[in-house]
């Protein structure tokens, strides 16, 4: 190259070049990122916080009940929705089967986590088992409890026959998911059920993160084996039982399949929680559906910004 | 029943310790073995009669035997002429989709975050962080909305492109921690030796990224097969329907098509719950941010 440009014009001409290049690279340097970033960022931003737009400017319009758009309607869908007279308990459900079916998941899924952590024969053939729920959908897996629950053949039904819990079949007591209080305890097992997976194998990550030289020296100290659990383990264990608790606490807010499939939120709206109110008013109301999604989406906001704190993010981020 | 022994003395204690941690472990080991066992036959049991109802002869339906009294298959050949194989079409259709969509636009993200410390870089992370826990449930009625809007020439692309959106953050995070933990100085390396960028890449880097790609792949496309409440909410036709609204739809106004319910359930289910085995110990780390590994 150098050989084909004049000796006197090398310098200006290369200047020129270097200050040219210089801007492209300065110019490329910032694209750089968006070349490898943007796409996710689209994506995100058009699926994700775009409906986060849209619920907002819809809980503010009135709406015929087919769907005709008929204009503003300030803040009419939120105070229809609080003169609701069934949303205090639909509110009221709604933490109960959040708090319950959290703890008690955590709860339980402590005690599996410690008993999977154990050394024994055909422990990963055990622990696949455990992921059953986790992996299926839980449309099938409610469906299959609400057939378990059939107040005339149900297997569950049955077996409390067998055991003599039930007095007889088609009763009253047999109809579980007819009886708004009981068909809640039962969605609640149902939930407990397919959120436990997920929060054992998450506690068990966080064992296996424990040293096991703190038990050694315990035993040593002559600690007994409650004691190491209540002063090691437990202490050790709470960042993991933090993050995984939040996360149920948003899976089981909103959680749609179990109640949808084995009650569709009734009678009435007796069995609903928010989120399933949400999707019933949706179907006539949907500008009162939307006020009903933007307080359900600030209370996600809520946990978030909980989880956010709980995780640490920016040293996970740097 | 020496270590009841208030005071042991020191150097009688250890001694009697030891022998009952080295004489106990196998009756111990026993009793974990077998309430392991029995938690997961629990935890099993509920697929067990979804199989066992599929497989029921319809006249034995109200039957209370805790087996059929005879094992019949029909429901697994008449279920295809309910419309099943095109509902199974459409969801391998969304799954895969959204999948595909995922990787390419996953993997230059978290690769490029794990290599560049980009200025933005915390940012664009916080953004996945927090979309991570953000569920459509919550926004329903603004994808609704706006995928409507949209008017596109069929659902399958809305529900493509919102379970690649949903989905996206566990992806992205989970790479990019496989991405950061293989040494950038492996490319380099490739790259003295006259491999090309791109090529350094494609030999080193994905195949040592390969378990969290799996992970990746199969996690995304088991949430997009299972996905209910947005597909409940933009299809309107049976032929549009994905397997979870086309098997909620066996649940009609007065009676329920339970032998075919279980049926598609079982064709629904069982893949995926193998499928899953597979990456069954990576999938906490992507789901928790990372904050539990």
């Amino acid at each position: 190259m150098v050989d084909t440009v004049p000796v006197t014009g090398v310098p200006r001409e290369s200047a020129r070049r270097a200050r040219q290049r210089s801007v492209g690279r300065r110019l490329r340097r910032a694209a750089t990122p968006l070349l490898w970033i943007g796409p996710a960022i689209a994506l995100v931003g058009v699926v994700v916080l775009w409906p986060v737009y849209e619920m907002f400017r819809t809980s503010f319009q009135r709406f015929s009940p087919n769907g005709f758009f008929l204009g503003s309607a300030g803040w009419r869908n939120f105070t229809d929705l609080f003169a609701e007279a069934d949303l205090r308990d639909i509110l009221v459900r709604t933490v109960l089967w959040v708090v319950v079916v959290v703890g008690i998941t955590m709860l339980i899924s402590l005690a599996l986590a410690q008993l999977f952590n154990e050394r024994f024969p055909g422990r990963r053939v055990a622990r696949w088992a455990l992921i059953a729920p986790w992996a299926a959908s839980v449309v099938m897996t409610s469906l299959i409890f609400r057939w378990a629950l059939d107040p005339n053949s149900g297997v569950i039904n049955v077996l409390l026959h067998d055991v003599g819990l039930l007095k007889s079949y088609g009763s009253s007591q047999a109809d579980w998911l007819g009886r708004p209080n009981a068909a809640f305890v039962w969605m609640m097992v149902v939930a407990i059920f397919v959120s436990l997976p997920f929060s054992t194998y998450a506690l068990l990550a966080g064992l296996q993160t424990i040293p096991v030289e703190l038990y050694e020296a315990a035993r040593v100290d002559g600690a007994s084996t409650w004691r190491a659990y209540r002063s090691i383990t437990l202490p050790l264990l709470r960042p993991s039982f933090l993050v995984a608790a939040l996360i149920n606490v948003i899976n089981v807010f909103n959680s749609f399949p179990i109640i949808w499939e084995m009650t569709r939120g009734g009678p009435g709206h007796e069995t609903s929680t928010t989120t399933v109110f949400m999707f019933q008013l949706k179907q006539a109301y949907i500008g009162e559906s939307a006020a009903m999604s933007v307080l359900n989406f600030a209370l996600v906001i809520i946990v978030v910004l909980v989880f956010l704190k709980a995780t640490r993010w920016r040293e996970q981020v740097s | 029943m020496t270590t009841l022994v208030a005071e042991p003395s020191l150097t009688g204690a250890p001694v009697a310790r030891v022998r009952r941690v080295r004489s106990v472990p196998t009756g111990k080991k026993l009793l974990f073995a077998v309430l392991a066992y029995l938690v997961a036959i629990i935890f099993l049991l509920p697929y067990a009669e979804m199989v066992i109802t599929a497989m029921r002869p319809n006249n034995e339906l109200l039957d209370r035997g805790y087996v059929p009294q005879h094992w019949d298959w029909s429901n697994f050949t008449s279920i295809w002429k309910t419309g099943f194989g095109t509902n199974l079409k459409v969801s391998l259709a969304v799954a895969g989709g959204a999948t595909l969509l995922v990787m390419l636009v996953a993997l230059p993200a978290a690769y490029y975050t794990a290599r560049s410390r980009f200025r933005g870089r915390g940012l664009f992370l916080l953004l996945v962080l927090v979309t991570q826990m953000f569920q459509p449930a919550a926004m329903l009625v603004g994808i609704q909305r706006e995928f409507l809007s949209f008017n596109l020439p069929s659902p399958v692309f809305s529900l493509i492109l919102v379970n690649a959106g949903f989905n996206l953050a566990f992806s992205v995070w989970i790479l990019n921690a496989y991405f950061s933990s293989i040494p950038a100085e492996l490319e380099e390396a490739a790259m003295v030796d006259g491999t090309s960028r791109l090529g350094a890449l494609a030999r080193i880097t994905l195949p040592l990224a390969l378990p969290g790609i799996v992970t990746a792949l199969i996690f995304t496309f088991i949430g997009a097969w299972n996905e209910f409440i947005v597909a409940l909410t933009l299809t309107s036709a049976p032929q549009q329907y994905p397997l979870t609204v086309a098997i909620n739809n066996y649940v009609g106004q007065y009676s329920v098509d339970w032998g075919h319910l279980f049926a598609g359930s079982v064709i629904a289910t069982i893949p995926v719950i193998i499928l899953f085995a597979f990456i069954e110990g990576k999938v906490v780390g992507g789901l928790t941010a990372g904050s539990i590994k």
